[in-house]
Protein backbone atom coordinates (compact mmCIF):
# COMPACT_ATOMS: atom_id res chain seq x y z
CA UNK A 1 0.00 0.00 0.00
CA UNK A 2 1.16 3.35 -1.08
CA UNK A 3 1.64 6.45 0.89
CA UNK A 4 -1.63 8.56 1.77
CA UNK A 5 -1.21 11.54 -0.79
CA UNK A 6 -0.50 15.72 -0.13
CA UNK A 7 1.11 18.39 -2.10
CA UNK A 8 2.84 21.65 -1.28
CA UNK A 9 0.52 23.88 -2.49
CA UNK A 10 1.26 27.36 -3.62
CA UNK A 11 -0.14 30.75 -2.61
CA UNK A 12 -3.58 31.29 -3.76
CA UNK A 13 -3.94 34.42 -5.93
CA UNK A 14 -6.51 36.54 -2.94
CA UNK A 15 -8.85 39.24 -4.96
CA UNK A 16 -10.95 41.48 -3.65
CA UNK A 17 -14.02 39.45 -4.38
CA UNK A 18 -11.96 36.00 -2.83
CA UNK A 19 -10.70 37.98 0.31
CA UNK A 20 -13.52 37.18 2.91
CA UNK A 21 -13.39 33.22 1.54
CA UNK A 22 -9.57 33.10 2.47
CA UNK A 23 -10.09 35.47 5.44
CA UNK A 24 -12.93 32.61 6.92
CA UNK A 25 -10.21 29.70 5.41
CA UNK A 26 -7.18 31.20 7.80
CA UNK A 27 -10.04 30.12 10.79
CA UNK A 28 -10.73 26.91 9.26
CA UNK A 29 -14.61 28.36 7.78
CA UNK A 30 -15.32 27.06 4.51
CA UNK A 31 -17.49 29.61 2.81
CA UNK A 32 -19.60 29.35 -1.04
CA UNK A 33 -21.92 32.09 -2.22
CA UNK A 34 -25.06 31.73 -2.32
CA UNK A 35 -27.53 34.09 -4.38
CA UNK A 36 -30.77 35.61 -2.27
CA UNK A 37 -32.60 35.98 -5.85
CA UNK A 38 -32.49 32.61 -7.31
CA UNK A 39 -31.81 30.88 -4.02
CA UNK A 40 -28.66 29.10 -5.97
CA UNK A 41 -25.76 28.19 -4.54
CA UNK A 42 -22.45 28.32 -6.79
CA UNK A 43 -18.54 28.32 -7.20
CA UNK A 44 -16.15 29.66 -7.64
CA UNK A 45 -18.17 32.41 -5.32
CA UNK A 46 -18.53 35.96 -7.31
CA UNK A 47 -20.36 38.97 -6.62
CA UNK A 48 -22.48 38.66 -8.99
CA UNK A 49 -24.49 35.14 -9.31
CA UNK A 50 -23.78 33.33 -12.71
CA UNK A 51 -26.64 31.54 -12.89
CA UNK A 52 -29.16 34.38 -12.63
CA UNK A 53 -27.33 37.37 -12.46
CA UNK A 54 -28.35 39.33 -9.76
CA UNK A 55 -26.10 41.07 -7.38
CA UNK A 56 -27.74 39.89 -4.33
CA UNK A 57 -25.37 37.08 -3.58
CA UNK A 58 -24.28 36.18 0.05
CA UNK A 59 -21.33 33.74 1.87
CA UNK A 60 -22.90 31.22 3.63
CA UNK A 61 -20.83 28.86 5.79
CA UNK A 62 -20.32 25.25 4.68
CA UNK A 63 -19.89 22.03 6.52
CA UNK A 64 -18.16 21.08 3.59
CA UNK A 65 -19.18 18.06 2.40
CA UNK A 66 -19.51 16.86 -0.62
CA UNK A 67 -19.14 13.46 -3.09
CA UNK A 68 -16.12 12.91 -5.67
CA UNK A 69 -17.32 13.69 -9.38
CA UNK A 70 -14.54 12.31 -11.00
CA UNK A 71 -10.46 12.64 -10.27
CA UNK A 72 -6.99 11.91 -11.40
CA UNK A 73 -3.73 11.02 -9.89
CA UNK A 74 -0.79 12.82 -11.55
CA UNK A 75 2.10 10.35 -11.62
CA UNK A 76 4.58 12.71 -13.38
CA UNK A 77 5.41 15.28 -10.07
CA UNK A 78 8.48 15.68 -8.28
CA UNK A 79 6.97 16.02 -4.81
CA UNK A 80 5.13 12.59 -5.28
CA UNK A 81 1.69 11.63 -6.75
CA UNK A 82 -1.30 13.71 -6.16
CA UNK A 83 -4.75 13.44 -7.05
CA UNK A 84 -6.67 16.85 -8.64
CA UNK A 85 -10.50 16.35 -9.14
CA UNK A 86 -14.16 17.79 -8.85
CA UNK A 87 -16.25 17.45 -5.59
CA UNK A 88 -19.89 17.64 -5.86
CA UNK A 89 -21.17 19.91 -2.66
CA UNK A 90 -24.28 19.27 -0.71
CA UNK A 91 -24.89 22.57 -1.74
CA UNK A 92 -25.27 21.90 -5.32
CA UNK A 93 -22.24 23.33 -6.99
CA UNK A 94 -18.85 20.92 -7.97
CA UNK A 95 -15.36 22.44 -7.34
CA UNK A 96 -11.90 21.59 -8.17
CA UNK A 97 -10.13 20.64 -5.43
CA UNK A 98 -7.07 18.06 -4.40
CA UNK A 99 -7.84 14.80 -2.55
CA UNK A 100 -5.50 13.99 0.47
CA UNK A 101 -4.84 11.38 3.28
CA UNK A 102 -5.70 8.98 0.69
CA UNK A 103 -3.53 6.50 -1.06
CA UNK A 104 -3.41 6.84 -5.02
CA UNK A 105 -5.39 4.33 -5.41
CA UNK A 106 -7.66 4.83 -2.70
CA UNK A 107 -10.44 7.22 -4.85
CA UNK A 108 -13.31 6.33 -6.70
CA UNK A 109 -16.30 8.23 -7.66
CA UNK A 110 -19.06 8.85 -5.59
CA UNK A 111 -16.48 8.74 -2.37
CA UNK A 112 -17.92 10.94 0.38
CA UNK A 113 -14.85 13.47 0.78
CA UNK A 114 -15.31 16.51 3.62
CA UNK A 115 -13.31 19.51 3.35
CA UNK A 116 -9.74 20.34 5.26
CA UNK A 117 -7.41 23.16 5.20
CA UNK A 118 -4.07 22.75 3.85
CA UNK A 119 -1.52 25.24 4.89
CA UNK A 120 0.18 27.37 1.71
CA UNK A 121 3.88 28.16 0.83
CA UNK A 122 2.79 31.80 2.38
CA UNK A 123 -0.22 32.55 1.78
CA UNK A 124 -3.64 31.79 3.29
CA UNK A 125 -4.70 28.16 3.69
CA UNK A 126 -6.49 26.34 0.98
CA UNK A 127 -9.78 24.26 0.78
CA UNK A 128 -8.80 20.41 -0.05
CA UNK A 129 -11.09 17.13 0.87
CA UNK A 130 -10.24 14.01 2.46
CA UNK A 131 -12.39 10.54 2.42
CA UNK A 132 -15.23 11.02 5.72
CA UNK B 1 -21.93 40.93 -48.37
CA UNK B 2 -21.20 44.79 -46.63
CA UNK B 3 -22.38 45.21 -42.72
CA UNK B 4 -24.44 48.41 -44.16
CA UNK B 5 -27.68 48.36 -42.54
CA UNK B 6 -26.89 44.97 -40.58
CA UNK B 7 -26.32 45.65 -37.10
CA UNK B 8 -28.14 47.92 -34.93
CA UNK B 9 -26.89 49.37 -31.27
CA UNK B 10 -29.56 48.38 -28.31
CA UNK B 11 -27.57 48.94 -25.54
CA UNK B 12 -25.05 51.48 -24.31
CA UNK B 13 -23.42 51.96 -20.51
CA UNK B 14 -20.84 53.77 -19.62
CA UNK B 15 -19.75 52.42 -15.75
CA UNK B 16 -20.12 55.66 -13.08
CA UNK B 17 -17.11 55.08 -11.27
CA UNK B 18 -13.84 56.42 -11.70
CA UNK B 19 -11.92 55.26 -8.67
CA UNK B 20 -12.59 51.32 -7.68
CA UNK B 21 -10.46 50.62 -4.81
CA UNK B 22 -13.60 47.60 -3.63
CA UNK B 23 -14.10 45.99 -6.84
CA UNK B 24 -12.39 43.90 -9.01
CA UNK B 25 -11.53 43.91 -12.55
CA UNK B 26 -13.88 40.96 -13.85
CA UNK B 27 -16.64 42.49 -11.38
CA UNK B 28 -16.52 46.03 -13.85
CA UNK B 29 -17.09 43.81 -16.67
CA UNK B 30 -20.33 42.31 -15.51
CA UNK B 31 -21.32 45.24 -13.53
CA UNK B 32 -20.59 47.25 -17.11
CA UNK B 33 -22.54 44.45 -19.22
CA UNK B 34 -25.42 44.15 -17.00
CA UNK B 35 -25.84 48.20 -17.75
CA UNK B 36 -25.63 47.89 -21.09
CA UNK B 37 -28.10 44.89 -21.41
CA UNK B 38 -30.68 46.47 -18.88
CA UNK B 39 -30.39 49.19 -21.12
CA UNK B 40 -31.40 47.70 -24.15
CA UNK B 41 -33.80 45.72 -22.09
CA UNK B 42 -32.06 42.42 -22.53
CA UNK B 43 -30.41 39.61 -20.08
CA UNK B 44 -27.66 38.00 -20.09
CA UNK B 45 -29.00 34.73 -21.31
CA UNK B 46 -29.74 36.64 -24.92
CA UNK B 47 -26.09 37.01 -25.59
CA UNK B 48 -24.96 34.93 -28.24
CA UNK B 49 -21.48 37.08 -28.92
CA UNK B 50 -19.06 38.03 -26.45
CA UNK B 51 -16.19 40.59 -28.14
CA UNK B 52 -13.21 41.49 -25.14
CA UNK B 53 -9.84 42.45 -25.63
CA UNK B 54 -7.00 42.73 -23.50
CA UNK B 55 -8.40 44.34 -20.40
CA UNK B 56 -10.07 41.45 -19.54
CA UNK B 57 -8.76 39.57 -16.78
CA UNK B 58 -7.75 35.86 -17.78
CA UNK B 59 -7.72 33.84 -20.28
CA UNK B 60 -9.90 36.08 -22.24
CA UNK B 61 -13.85 35.18 -23.50
CA UNK B 62 -13.20 32.06 -21.80
CA UNK B 63 -12.68 33.50 -18.84
CA UNK B 64 -15.11 36.30 -18.54
CA UNK B 65 -18.01 34.58 -20.13
CA UNK B 66 -17.77 31.84 -17.38
CA UNK B 67 -17.64 34.31 -14.68
CA UNK B 68 -20.71 36.53 -15.72
CA UNK B 69 -22.29 33.35 -16.55
CA UNK B 70 -23.20 33.59 -20.68
CA UNK B 71 -24.57 30.22 -21.00
CA UNK B 72 -25.55 31.16 -24.90
CA UNK B 73 -22.23 32.26 -26.51
CA UNK B 74 -21.64 31.05 -29.67
CA UNK B 75 -19.65 33.78 -31.16
CA UNK B 76 -16.29 35.26 -29.85
CA UNK B 77 -13.78 37.86 -30.13
CA UNK B 78 -10.85 38.85 -28.41
CA UNK B 79 -9.19 41.34 -31.34
CA UNK B 80 -6.71 43.02 -29.22
CA UNK B 81 -5.47 46.75 -31.07
CA UNK B 82 -5.76 48.87 -27.30
CA UNK B 83 -7.75 51.87 -27.07
CA UNK B 84 -9.12 51.34 -30.58
CA UNK B 85 -10.00 47.75 -29.64
CA UNK B 86 -13.80 48.14 -28.98
CA UNK B 87 -14.19 50.10 -32.35
CA UNK B 88 -13.03 47.16 -34.13
CA UNK B 89 -14.96 44.98 -31.92
CA UNK B 90 -18.22 46.71 -32.93
CA UNK B 91 -17.29 46.19 -36.78
CA UNK B 92 -16.33 42.48 -36.02
CA UNK B 93 -19.82 41.80 -34.01
CA UNK B 94 -21.83 43.56 -37.39
CA UNK B 95 -19.94 41.19 -39.38
CA UNK B 96 -20.58 38.11 -37.27
CA UNK B 97 -24.50 39.27 -37.13
CA UNK B 98 -24.99 39.94 -40.97
CA UNK B 99 -23.25 36.73 -41.29
CA UNK B 100 -25.43 34.87 -39.12
CA UNK B 101 -23.08 33.60 -36.45
CA UNK B 102 -24.68 35.63 -33.64
CA UNK B 103 -27.23 38.11 -33.34
CA UNK B 104 -26.77 39.67 -29.67
CA UNK B 105 -23.44 40.93 -29.28
CA UNK B 106 -21.92 42.19 -25.87
CA UNK B 107 -18.56 44.52 -25.88
CA UNK B 108 -17.00 44.84 -22.36
CA UNK B 109 -14.29 47.29 -21.04
CA UNK B 110 -12.96 47.91 -17.72
CA UNK B 111 -9.76 48.18 -15.57
CA UNK B 112 -8.38 49.91 -12.38
CA UNK B 113 -5.16 51.21 -13.05
CA UNK B 114 -5.59 53.63 -9.91
CA UNK B 115 -5.70 50.49 -7.84
CA UNK B 116 -3.45 48.38 -9.54
CA UNK B 117 -5.79 46.80 -11.60
CA UNK B 118 -3.90 43.81 -13.38
CA UNK B 119 -2.79 45.51 -16.65
CA UNK B 120 -2.13 49.12 -15.43
CA UNK B 121 -1.29 51.61 -18.16
CA UNK B 122 0.64 54.61 -17.59
CA UNK B 123 -0.89 57.29 -15.93
CA UNK B 124 -1.79 54.93 -13.50
CA UNK B 125 0.28 53.98 -10.68
CA UNK B 126 -1.40 52.52 -8.03
CA UNK B 127 -0.58 49.57 -6.19
CA UNK B 128 -3.02 46.96 -5.21
CA UNK B 129 -3.59 46.21 -1.04
CA UNK B 130 -1.14 44.06 0.41
CA UNK B 131 -1.36 40.48 -0.58
CA UNK B 132 -3.77 41.20 -3.42
CA UNK B 133 -4.05 40.47 -6.96
CA UNK B 134 -6.78 41.60 -10.10
CA UNK B 135 -5.96 38.77 -12.01
CA UNK B 136 -8.32 36.05 -13.27
CA UNK B 137 -11.10 35.58 -11.10
CA UNK B 138 -10.92 31.82 -11.37
CA UNK B 139 -7.19 31.60 -10.29
CA UNK B 140 -6.85 31.27 -6.81
CA UNK B 141 -9.54 28.77 -6.92
CA UNK B 142 -8.18 27.05 -9.71
CA UNK B 143 -4.29 27.26 -9.90
CA UNK B 144 -3.18 26.13 -6.59
CA UNK B 145 -4.43 21.99 -7.16
CA UNK B 146 -1.87 21.53 -9.97
CA UNK B 147 -4.03 21.59 -12.60
CA UNK B 148 -1.83 20.70 -16.24
CA UNK B 149 -3.45 19.29 -19.31
CA UNK B 150 -2.32 15.49 -18.57
CA UNK B 151 -4.80 15.66 -15.32
CA UNK B 152 -7.69 17.80 -16.18
CA UNK B 153 -7.94 15.49 -19.41
CA UNK B 154 -7.55 12.48 -17.16
CA UNK B 155 -10.51 13.77 -15.00
CA UNK B 156 -12.60 13.44 -18.22
CA UNK B 157 -11.43 10.49 -19.50
CA UNK B 158 -12.20 9.09 -15.64
CA UNK B 159 -15.61 10.10 -15.77
CA UNK B 160 -16.40 8.78 -19.62
CA UNK B 161 -15.10 5.27 -18.39
CA UNK B 162 -17.74 5.68 -15.46
CA UNK B 163 -20.68 6.91 -17.22
CA UNK B 164 -20.07 4.60 -20.22
CA UNK B 165 -17.76 1.81 -19.49
CA UNK B 166 -14.84 3.17 -21.95
CA UNK B 167 -11.83 1.59 -21.36
CA UNK B 168 -7.89 2.48 -21.69
CA UNK B 169 -8.08 -0.61 -24.96
CA UNK B 170 -10.76 1.56 -26.81
CA UNK B 171 -8.41 5.09 -26.23
CA UNK B 172 -5.44 3.38 -26.86
CA UNK B 173 -6.92 2.35 -30.88
CA UNK B 174 -6.93 6.39 -31.24
CA UNK B 175 -2.91 6.50 -31.05
CA UNK B 176 -2.55 3.48 -32.32
CA UNK B 177 -4.35 4.52 -35.73
CA UNK B 178 -2.17 8.25 -35.74
CA UNK B 179 1.21 5.84 -35.70
CA UNK B 180 -0.54 4.40 -38.63
CA UNK B 181 -0.60 7.48 -40.40
CA UNK B 182 2.50 9.43 -38.55
CA UNK B 183 5.28 6.43 -40.04
CA UNK B 184 4.46 8.18 -43.48
CA UNK B 185 4.73 11.26 -42.98
CA UNK B 186 8.82 12.33 -42.72
CA UNK B 187 8.45 15.29 -40.44
CA UNK B 188 6.36 13.39 -37.40
CA UNK B 189 8.38 13.63 -34.64
CA UNK B 190 7.04 10.62 -34.06
CA UNK B 191 7.16 7.73 -36.82
CA UNK B 192 7.17 4.52 -35.05
CA UNK B 193 4.02 2.08 -35.41
CA UNK B 194 2.48 1.46 -31.41
CA UNK B 195 0.25 -1.08 -31.07
CA UNK B 196 -2.67 -1.09 -28.31
CA UNK B 197 -0.57 -2.97 -25.46
CA UNK B 198 2.44 -0.44 -26.53
CA UNK B 199 -0.18 2.38 -24.91
CA UNK B 200 -1.19 -0.06 -22.61
CA UNK B 201 1.98 -0.49 -21.26
CA UNK B 202 3.15 2.94 -21.18
CA UNK B 203 3.87 4.61 -18.02
CA UNK B 204 0.86 6.30 -16.26
CA UNK B 205 1.23 9.82 -16.79
CA UNK B 206 -2.24 10.81 -14.27
CA UNK B 207 -5.10 8.33 -14.13
CA UNK B 208 -6.48 6.64 -16.73
CA UNK B 209 -3.96 8.46 -19.48
CA UNK B 210 -0.71 6.79 -20.55
CA UNK B 211 2.13 8.14 -21.67
CA UNK B 212 1.60 7.33 -25.54
CA UNK B 213 -2.18 8.40 -24.75
CA UNK B 214 -0.64 12.27 -24.85
CA UNK B 215 0.68 14.13 -27.60
CA UNK B 216 4.01 15.20 -28.33
CA UNK B 217 5.27 18.67 -27.21
CA UNK B 218 7.03 20.11 -30.31
CA UNK B 219 8.92 23.55 -31.83
CA UNK B 220 7.67 24.61 -35.15
CA UNK B 221 4.53 26.96 -36.72
CA UNK B 222 1.98 27.07 -39.60
CA UNK B 223 -0.04 29.66 -41.63
CA UNK B 224 -3.12 29.83 -43.25
CA UNK B 225 -4.30 32.21 -46.12
CA UNK B 226 -8.26 32.63 -47.10
CA UNK B 227 -9.53 34.51 -49.83
CA UNK B 228 -12.15 35.42 -51.66
CA UNK B 229 -13.71 33.19 -54.29
CA UNK B 230 -12.81 35.67 -56.92
CA UNK B 231 -9.04 35.80 -56.17
CA UNK B 232 -8.98 32.15 -55.21
CA UNK B 233 -9.96 31.22 -58.77
CA UNK B 234 -7.10 33.72 -59.83
CA UNK B 235 -4.79 31.48 -58.97
CA UNK B 236 -3.61 28.07 -59.15
CA UNK B 237 -4.57 25.90 -56.13
CA UNK B 238 -7.23 23.90 -56.06
CA UNK B 239 -10.31 24.98 -54.66
CA UNK B 240 -10.99 24.38 -51.16
CA UNK B 241 -14.11 26.44 -50.03
CA UNK B 242 -15.40 26.87 -46.21
CA UNK B 243 -19.09 25.53 -46.20
CA UNK B 244 -19.34 26.12 -42.02
CA UNK B 245 -17.70 27.10 -39.27
CA UNK B 246 -19.07 27.23 -35.84
CA UNK B 247 -17.12 28.14 -31.77
CA UNK B 248 -18.61 27.63 -28.71
CA UNK B 249 -17.15 27.89 -25.17
CA UNK B 250 -17.74 25.51 -22.28
CA UNK B 251 -17.58 26.72 -19.27
CA UNK B 252 -18.47 25.61 -15.71
CA UNK B 253 -21.14 28.03 -15.24
CA UNK B 254 -20.92 28.64 -11.45
CA UNK B 255 -20.33 24.55 -10.54
CA UNK B 256 -23.93 23.93 -11.22
CA UNK B 257 -24.62 20.30 -13.45
CA UNK B 258 -20.86 19.96 -14.42
CA UNK B 259 -20.70 17.79 -17.10
CA UNK B 260 -17.00 16.73 -18.08
CA UNK B 261 -18.16 14.32 -20.58
CA UNK B 262 -19.03 16.30 -23.40
CA UNK B 263 -17.06 19.13 -25.15
CA UNK B 264 -18.26 22.25 -26.33
CA UNK B 265 -18.37 20.23 -30.11
CA UNK B 266 -21.96 19.39 -28.65
CA UNK B 267 -22.98 23.35 -29.93
CA UNK B 268 -20.36 24.16 -32.26
CA UNK B 269 -20.93 21.02 -34.38
CA UNK B 270 -24.21 21.11 -35.17
CA UNK B 271 -24.30 24.65 -36.30
CA UNK B 272 -21.38 24.37 -38.57
CA UNK B 273 -23.27 21.30 -40.41
CA UNK B 274 -26.09 23.25 -40.10
CA UNK B 275 -24.18 25.90 -41.82
CA UNK B 276 -22.53 23.85 -44.09
CA UNK B 277 -26.02 21.98 -45.28
CA UNK B 278 -23.86 18.21 -44.67
CA UNK B 279 -24.12 15.59 -42.25
CA UNK B 280 -21.51 13.73 -40.16
CA UNK B 281 -22.13 10.89 -42.66
CA UNK B 282 -21.15 12.74 -45.75
CA UNK B 283 -17.45 13.39 -44.06
CA UNK B 284 -14.68 11.60 -46.28
CA UNK B 285 -12.01 13.07 -43.70
CA UNK B 286 -11.52 14.49 -40.05
CA UNK B 287 -9.04 16.56 -38.31
CA UNK B 288 -10.01 16.09 -34.80
CA UNK B 289 -8.02 17.47 -32.06
CA UNK B 290 -5.64 15.44 -31.00
CA UNK B 291 -4.27 16.67 -27.55
CA UNK B 292 -4.97 13.36 -25.77
CA UNK B 293 -6.85 10.58 -26.93
CA UNK B 294 -9.87 11.02 -24.74
CA UNK B 295 -9.88 14.42 -26.25
CA UNK B 296 -10.36 12.94 -29.85
CA UNK B 297 -13.28 9.91 -28.08
CA UNK B 298 -15.10 12.81 -26.73
CA UNK B 299 -15.04 15.59 -30.07
CA UNK B 300 -15.86 12.58 -32.44
CA UNK B 301 -19.32 11.49 -30.20
CA UNK B 302 -19.95 14.94 -30.00
CA UNK B 303 -19.62 16.06 -33.79
CA UNK B 304 -22.31 13.17 -34.35
CA UNK B 305 -19.98 10.53 -35.75
CA UNK B 306 -21.84 8.11 -32.99
CA UNK B 307 -23.66 8.35 -30.23
CA UNK B 308 -22.80 9.71 -27.18
CA UNK B 309 -21.08 6.88 -25.09
CA UNK B 310 -20.54 4.97 -27.78
CA UNK B 311 -16.81 6.81 -29.16
CA UNK B 312 -14.92 3.79 -27.12
CA UNK B 313 -16.78 0.96 -29.79
CA UNK B 314 -16.01 3.53 -32.77
CA UNK B 315 -12.98 4.44 -32.65
CA UNK B 316 -11.31 0.69 -31.60
CA UNK B 317 -10.37 -1.92 -34.67
CA UNK B 318 -8.72 0.84 -36.60
CA UNK B 319 -11.89 2.64 -37.20
CA UNK B 320 -9.79 5.75 -37.77
CA UNK B 321 -7.32 4.60 -40.18
CA UNK B 322 -6.94 5.72 -43.55
CA UNK B 323 -7.84 2.84 -46.10
CA UNK B 324 -8.77 0.74 -43.04
CA UNK B 325 -12.04 2.18 -41.37
CA UNK B 326 -14.91 4.78 -41.91
CA UNK B 327 -13.29 7.93 -40.42
CA UNK B 328 -9.89 8.42 -41.38
CA UNK B 329 -8.95 11.39 -39.01
CA UNK B 330 -5.47 12.87 -38.38
CA UNK B 331 -4.06 11.72 -41.72
CA UNK B 332 -0.31 13.76 -40.67
CA UNK B 333 -0.28 11.86 -37.56
CA UNK B 334 -1.82 14.53 -35.75
CA UNK B 335 -0.98 16.18 -32.37
CA UNK B 336 -0.35 12.36 -31.08
CA UNK B 337 2.09 11.87 -33.25
CA UNK B 338 3.16 14.33 -35.74
CA UNK B 339 3.27 18.07 -34.27
CA UNK B 340 1.37 20.03 -31.74
CA UNK B 341 3.40 23.55 -32.21
CA UNK B 342 3.23 25.10 -29.47
CA UNK B 343 0.87 23.55 -27.82
CA UNK B 344 -1.21 24.66 -30.15
CA UNK B 345 -2.86 21.90 -32.43
CA UNK B 346 -5.27 24.10 -34.51
CA UNK B 347 -3.93 24.82 -37.44
CA UNK B 348 -2.51 21.92 -38.24
CA UNK B 349 -5.99 20.59 -38.22
CA UNK B 350 -6.98 22.93 -40.96
CA UNK B 351 -3.32 22.28 -42.72
CA UNK B 352 -4.24 18.88 -43.18
CA UNK B 353 -7.67 18.87 -43.79
CA UNK B 354 -6.72 21.37 -46.45
CA UNK B 355 -3.74 18.43 -48.10
CA UNK B 356 -6.38 15.69 -48.03
CA UNK B 357 -8.93 18.25 -49.75
CA UNK B 358 -6.17 19.13 -52.85
CA UNK B 359 -5.17 15.55 -53.00
CA UNK B 360 -1.60 15.97 -51.76
CA UNK B 361 -1.51 14.19 -48.62
CA UNK B 362 0.69 11.16 -48.42
CA UNK B 363 0.08 8.53 -50.90
CA UNK B 364 -0.56 6.13 -48.15
CA UNK B 365 -3.02 7.74 -46.45
CA UNK B 366 -4.81 10.44 -48.80
CA UNK B 367 -8.73 9.52 -49.02
CA UNK B 368 -10.11 8.89 -52.25
CA UNK B 369 -12.22 11.07 -53.86
CA UNK B 370 -11.65 13.28 -50.49
CA UNK B 371 -14.43 16.65 -51.23
CA UNK B 372 -15.60 17.26 -48.02
CA UNK B 373 -13.52 17.72 -44.74
CA UNK B 374 -14.23 18.86 -41.09
CA UNK B 375 -11.06 20.57 -38.83
CA UNK B 376 -12.07 20.69 -35.08
CA UNK B 377 -10.63 21.73 -32.40
CA UNK B 378 -10.40 22.80 -28.73
CA UNK B 379 -8.48 24.99 -26.90
CA UNK B 380 -8.27 25.41 -22.91
CA UNK B 381 -9.10 22.56 -21.23
CA UNK B 382 -11.96 19.94 -21.37
CA UNK B 383 -11.27 19.64 -17.81
CA UNK B 384 -11.85 23.37 -16.92
CA UNK B 385 -12.84 25.39 -19.32
CA UNK B 386 -12.17 25.69 -23.24
CA UNK B 387 -13.81 26.44 -26.70
CA UNK B 388 -14.38 24.51 -29.17
CA UNK B 389 -14.38 25.46 -33.11
CA UNK B 390 -15.52 23.83 -36.25
CA UNK B 391 -14.94 24.44 -39.67
CA UNK B 392 -16.15 22.70 -42.33
CA UNK B 393 -14.34 22.84 -46.16
CA UNK B 394 -14.89 21.03 -49.30
CA UNK B 395 -12.86 20.71 -52.48
CA UNK B 396 -14.53 22.76 -55.32
CA UNK B 397 -14.16 20.79 -58.27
Amino acid sequence: MSEPMTRPIPAPAVTLESKPFFDAAAEGRFLIKRCNACGEAHWYPRTICPICHSDDTVWEESPGEGVIYTYSVMHRSPTGPYAIGYVTLSEGPAMMTNFVDVAPDGLSIGMKVKVKFLPTEGGPPVPVFAPV
Amino acid sequence: MSIKGKAYVVGAYEHPTRDAPDKTTAQLHAESARGALADAGLTFDDVDGYFCAGDAPGFGAMSMVDYMGMRNVRHMDTTETGGSSYIVHLNHAAQAIAAGKCTVALITLAGRPRNGGNRPGPGGGGRPPAGLTDGAPEQGFESIYGGSTHNTYGMCAMRHMHEYGTTSEQLAWIKVAASHHAQWNEHAFLKNVVTVEDVLNSRMISDPLHLLDCCVVTDGGGAVVVTSPEVARSLKRPLVRLLGAAEAPKMQMGGKGLDLTHSGAVWSGPKAFEEAGVTPADIKYASIYDSFTITVLMQIEDLGFCKKGEGGKFVADGNLISGVGKLPFNTDGGGLCNNHPTNRGGITKIIEAVRQLRGEAHPKVQVPNCDLAIAHGTGGSLGVRHAAGTAIMEREA
